[in-house]
């Protein structure tokens, strides 16, 4: 079973508040900026599979705010000992979601290699978070999110997911520098 | 301190003074340093580092992994170091590129140069790695200036100033291994 990305990610709207920190990246950060589009979204990850590491940096400096990373699953194979390096860190802010969907899907929908059995909450575990949990089907994952967020960091959810409502890939904003003052501002209380 | 020979010739260079770059780092105001081990620093400055209670060490995997942890801490103003050798830059660059170059970020580095000899300028050493790193980091566009001399070490608080200021990347080279205090 696989859950439809766009509602896995309408499911995290309430709960994240409007103090939270989201990293997001490729289609799920196209989907995520239409979704709930917000200040505090950091879109400028520039390289792939760096978005824990960014989500590590601000949950470092940033103690007093929930990071969330919403990672891809051919980004976060990209930079595996990312794990290793946020759970030594101990960062009790930190919220990983990795939305799997199997393939490289804005790069041709080709598949991230062995596919059928990469198993990214098992890397988190064996890595160290706190915890780590898998979720296939919407319904589990709506009724356990509040409890994942009752728990600190670092957590890893991995949802298998595949395309919803298809959002405009604004690359031109991600990479703006206007995008990255929204998010400096907000971050530093200069709305 | 061991007197400095004149260039070219082996002999025993003098060396930077580890502490002295830990002092500078926190008069620039530098909290936070994220290393990989390099052997050029290891024991003069990542060890002393590692105990030093004014500064909150991440050790990392991977060297663009603290490319991008250093830039993203820089939003709320918090200041980083990159600790690595010459061979995680030539591995990180398309995330300086893509980070410190295209999204102005300013992401301070300490590079140690591996098999450097100490006595020769890096445009002059015998070993091909290390003879590229400064004509990469110029086709890059990227600040850099060496700690060789003790003395080099002076500039440290300016240019750490300088890049935070203009929000773009710069790499010190250690190409002599610093003293350990």
């Amino acid at each position: 079973m696989t859950i439809r990305r766009d509602e896995a990610l309408r499911t995290l709207v309430p709960f994240v508040r409007d103090d939270d920190i989201v990293v997001a990246v490729y289609q799920t950060n196209f989907d995520w900026m239409g979704i709930n589009p917000r200040p505090l979204n950091y879109v400028a990850v520039g390289a792939m599979g760096q978005a824990a590491s960014h989500g590590l940096g601000l949950a470092l400096a940033n103690p007093e705010r929930r990071v969330f990373v919403f990672d891809g699953d051919g980004s976060l194979l990209m930079n595996l000992g990312a794990l290793v390096t946020v759970a030594g860190a101990g960062v009790t802010n930190f919220y990983h979601f990795v939305f799997a969907n199997r393939v490289y899907e804005v790069n041709g929908d080709q598949p991230i290699p062995n596919a059928e059995n990469v198993d990214f909450a098992g890397f988190a575990a064996a890595a160290g978070y706190a915890m780590s949990h898998s979720f296939d089907e919407l319904e589990e994952f709506a009724s356990a999110v509040p409890r994942i967020l009752e728990h600190a960091g670092p957590q890893m959810v991995s949802l298998e997911t595949r395309p919803g409502e298809p959002y405009p890939r604004n690359y031109a904003y991600i990479h703006s520098a206007e995008a990255r003052k929204t998010f400096e501002d907000a971050l530093n209380g200069r709305e | 301190m061991a007197e400095a020979t004149p260039a070219g010739t082996p002999g025993q260079a003098a060396h930077p003074s580890g502490a002295r770059i830990i002092e500078l780092l926190k008069e620039s105001g530098v909290g936070e340093v994220v290393a990989l081990p390099d052997i050029v620093t290891s024991d003069g400055l990542l060890w002393p580092i590692s105990r030093d209670p004014a500064l909150r060490l991440t050790r990392v995997c991977k060297e663009d992994e603290g490319v991008s942890i250093c830039a993203a801490m820089s939003c709320n103003g918090t200041r980083a170091v990159l600790l690595m050798q010459q061979t995680g830059l030539m591995d990180s660059l398309n995330a300086i590129r893509a980070i410190g170059i295209d999204y102005q970020r300013p992401v301070v580095m300490m590079v140690g140069l591996l098999e450097k000899e100490p006595h020769l300028p890096a445009s002059k050493s015998a070993a091909y790695g290390v003879r590229i790193v400064e004509p990469v980091l110029r086709a890059m566009g990227i600040s850099h200036s060496p700690i060789e001399e003790p003395e080099d070490v002076e500039s440290i608080v300016h240019l750490i100033d300088e890049a935070y200021a203009g929000s773009r990347p710069h790499v010190f080279l250690i190409g002599r291994a610093p003293v350990a205090p």
